[in-house]
């Protein structure tokens, strides 16, 4: 009976409501007045039956809840037959629920878009060798499952055996697919595009790391702000003092219609729902669009930021180093070519793959007597010549002379922020190359968008040396950069600035980062959706996506001032209800429940804008999305 | 000890949370200090004792106090 009362309030909404518009057609109409009366007594005891019941319902708990004002301001409008008023009052109660229920779905309808990515059934190898489609949650640790083309990785897991390609943009934002073969790291949510893969679960369910992301945004938009604690608080006592008001003035002014009145206006409502309202809808956005928050403390801060940190490498740059000029002097530059190429593919320095990539495929020689020096480069001996590769101080260690043209193409390769690999052959300069983290596409215009937002200082930190620093500092226009910083030097750094009272954030890779990253009071890690950097950060953009930084930047500042927008409307509301109550004439119980709900819709209407925000084009420069 | 992870109907009205909060804890063999209800997801997560209460009687007195369960796991 209860469940089939519950399961049909909107119908009962519905009835309540074509049965009041009826009464007052045939009032206006016909004037029967009896008609009029019986049709709003039996709107009312209709309406008020859902009511009454989840009063009651919350009472056994000891819970003083909206239902119980209503339903006594009901009763009470009831006693004094004012059956007009009292069938109003449940219709606008019942329609407004119904309302709220629509529209908060809406705002919730983001992380249910992440929610249904995640997988809900695997095939899973039985004991009898077939494959038998199983519902995810019997799915355990150490179980081999099937991935057949097109359907979801289950698991997180390991490849048994088979081939395919995976599109893993659920987790790293990355929608090239990557190939998959026998021992691949393969992850739950990621999706086959083709190929069949046999693989052994490793982790299931929440364990993966696409349940802790949907975890992650979950509990973001549960995690409570200062100011909601103290609304959740308030409310707890809100209601029963209300109830207790009402009881006080009917007592004392026998006044029936002004105890109803009030129960009604004392309805907390925008302001309990409004700033969880803002939240969800803000985590939402950003959750659709690769940037994770990790709840309304971080929107706060981030909201108020004055300065924002970077790490170089990997973070304004690609971290993949590359040849940008190649310098050549005198002939027998191909074989100077095959030389430096045979030597540098024996060698594990960072520098060796940018010049591999450089000269590309081609008949590598024998290479004997080779010598590291170390902090200086490789000598040895390649197709019966003596050959030196390294940097210029091991150059004029074995003699090679360096002539005016040289010695100015290196000055201005250092200027302008290369590293210098420099190629002799038999005591001969041959080749000078520079090489270069190339800056990420696009960073320069994303740093003006932040500049823009209100982000007062860009500062870069780096363990590089400062012409390089100095370089990209100029190029990409920031504030203060400094090389040669160690991790513990930046952690130093930030928190020095946090001492003299800076809001700061710093923009890492979650890894070498990690303690400036949770020192700042916002951590942001540029992770592919590793756990570290999930897990240490306030802040995560999904696909490594530097670009994501202007829109999480201005969508925390929007979803700051929806939620102060929400408070002054709901706070707004309550004391005009207040105010005509005690100043007006024309306050009654149908009104202030009007208003209520009104208010009510208009804060969650607001939260709603947030969905659908994108940063203003005059804040995003350049062509790229 | 098992850990329960129950979806409901959507909530709506901010006095949903103390209600079935009020419910649960009035319930034997519920740990009180695991027990989070999300308004935003909708959704109820506790570990309790599953020899001082079953996970069926759990769910119906979610019902009692008026929500529908959508989906109950337990681990």
């Amino acid at each position: 009976m209860q469940r089939f009362i519950f399961r049909n309030k909107n119908k009962i909404a519905l009835i309540n409501g074509i049965l009041i518009a009826l009464a007052f057609i045939i009032r206006w109409t016909a004037g029967y007045m009896e008609i009029f009366t019986g049709l709003l007594v039996a709107a009312s005891i209709l309406g008020l039956i859902p009511i009454a019941l989840q009063a009651y319902q919350a009472l056994r708990v000891k819970v003083v809840s909206i239902d119980v004002l209503v339903t006594m301001a009901v009763g009470g409008a009831f006693a004094i037959r004012n059956f007009e008023e009292s069938a109003i009052v449940t219709f606008l109660f019942l329609f407004g629920a119904y309302l709220e229920q629509r529209t908060l779905n809406k705002t919730r309808s983001a992380i249910k878009a992440l929610t249904e990515m995640a997988p809900e059934t695997a095939w899973k190898l039985m004991d009898d060798g077939e494959f038998e489609e199983i519902d995810i949650d019997d799915v355990d640790e150490g179980d081999t499952l099937l991935v057949k083309t097109g359907a979801k990785v289950p698991v997180d897991g390991r490849v048994l055996s088979g081939e395919g390609s995976i599109n893993e943009a659920s987790i790293t934002g990355e929608s090239i697919p990557v190939a998959k073969e026998a021992g691949s790291g393969v992850f739950a949510g990621t999706l086959l595009d083709n190929g069949t893969l046999q693989i052994v679960a490793d982790r299931v369910g929440e364990d993966t790391t696409f349940g802790k992301i949907i975890e992650l945004v979950e509990e973001a938009q549960e995690s409570k702000s200062e100011a909601e604690r103290f609304i959740d608080r308030f409310s707890k006592y809100y209601t029963p003092a209300i109830l207790l008001v009402a009881i006080l003035v009917f007592l004392f002014t026998r006044n029936v219609e002004l105890a109803v009145t009030i129960l009604v206006l004392g309805c907390p409502g925008a302001l309990v729902i409004g700033v969880p309202v803002s939240n969800v809808a803000g985590i939402g956005n950003g959750a659709s669009h690769g940037v994770l928050l990790k709840g309304s403390e971080v929107i706060r801060d981030f909201s108020r930021l004055d300065t924002m940190i970077f790490d170089k490498t990997g973070t304004l740059t690609q971290g993949k180093p590359s040849v940008a000029e190649v310098q050549s002097y005198g002939d027998g530059i191909d074989e100077a070519r095959v030389f430096l190429a045979s030597i540098e593919r024996e060698s594990d320095h960072p520098l060796a793959l940018a010049v591999l990539d450089e000269i590309g495929e081609t008949d590598y020689l024998e290479v004997t007597d080779t010598h590291v020096v170390k902090g200086g480069g490789i000598t040895a001996s390649v197709g019966g010549c003596r050959v030196i590769v390294g940097n210029q101080a091991l150059m004029t260690e074995e003699g090679v002379p360096l002539s005016e043209q040289v010695r100015e193409d290196m000055r201005r390769l250092e200027r302008s922020g290369h590293s210098l690999v420099l190629t002799a052959v038999d005591g001969e300069l041959k080749l000078l190359m520079g090489i270069r983290d190339p800056i990420r596409p696009g960073v320069a215009d994303d740093l003006e968008s932040l500049k823009k937002l209100g982000v007062k200082n860009l500062v870069m930190l780096s363990g590089d040396n400062q012409g390089t620093v100095d370089a990209i500092s100029s190029e990409l226009g920031l504030t203060r950069a400094y090389g040669h910083m160690l991790p513990e030097d930046k952690s130093a750094y930030v928190k020095d600035l946090i001492g003299q009272g800076e809001i700061v954030a710093f923009v890492g890779d979650g890894v070498n980062d990690s303690p400036s990253l949770a020192l700042a009071h916002i951590g942001i890690a540029m992770g592919s959706g590793t756990e570290v950097a999930i897990e240490t950060s306030d802040v995560v953009l999904m696909n490594s996506d530097f670009s994501r930084l202007p829109h999480a930047l201005g969508l925390v500042k929007a979803t700051s001032r929806n939620m102060i927008q929400n408070i002054v409307i709901a706070v707004g509301v309550v004391l005009a209800l207040l105010a005509s109550l005690i100043f007006g004439e024309w306050m009654n119980m149908s009104i202030g429940m009007l208003v209520h709900e009104g208010s009510i819709l208009v804060v969650i209407l607001n939260g709603m804008r947030l969905l659908r925000y994108k940063l203003r084009p005059s804040y995003r420069l350049g062509s790229r999305e | 000890m098992k850990s329960a992870n129950i979806q409901l109907e959507t909530l709506v009205c901010p006095s949903c949370t103390q209600k079935i909060d009020g419910a649960l804890k009035s319930l034997d063999g519920i740990k009180e200090d695991t027990l989070k209800i999300s308004f935003a997801t909708s959704k109820v997560r506790f570990d309790f004792d599953e020899e001082a209460v079953r996970i069926e009687d759990i769910e119906k007195a979610i019902n009692k106090v008026g929500f529908e369960v959508i989906k109950s796991r337990v681990k």
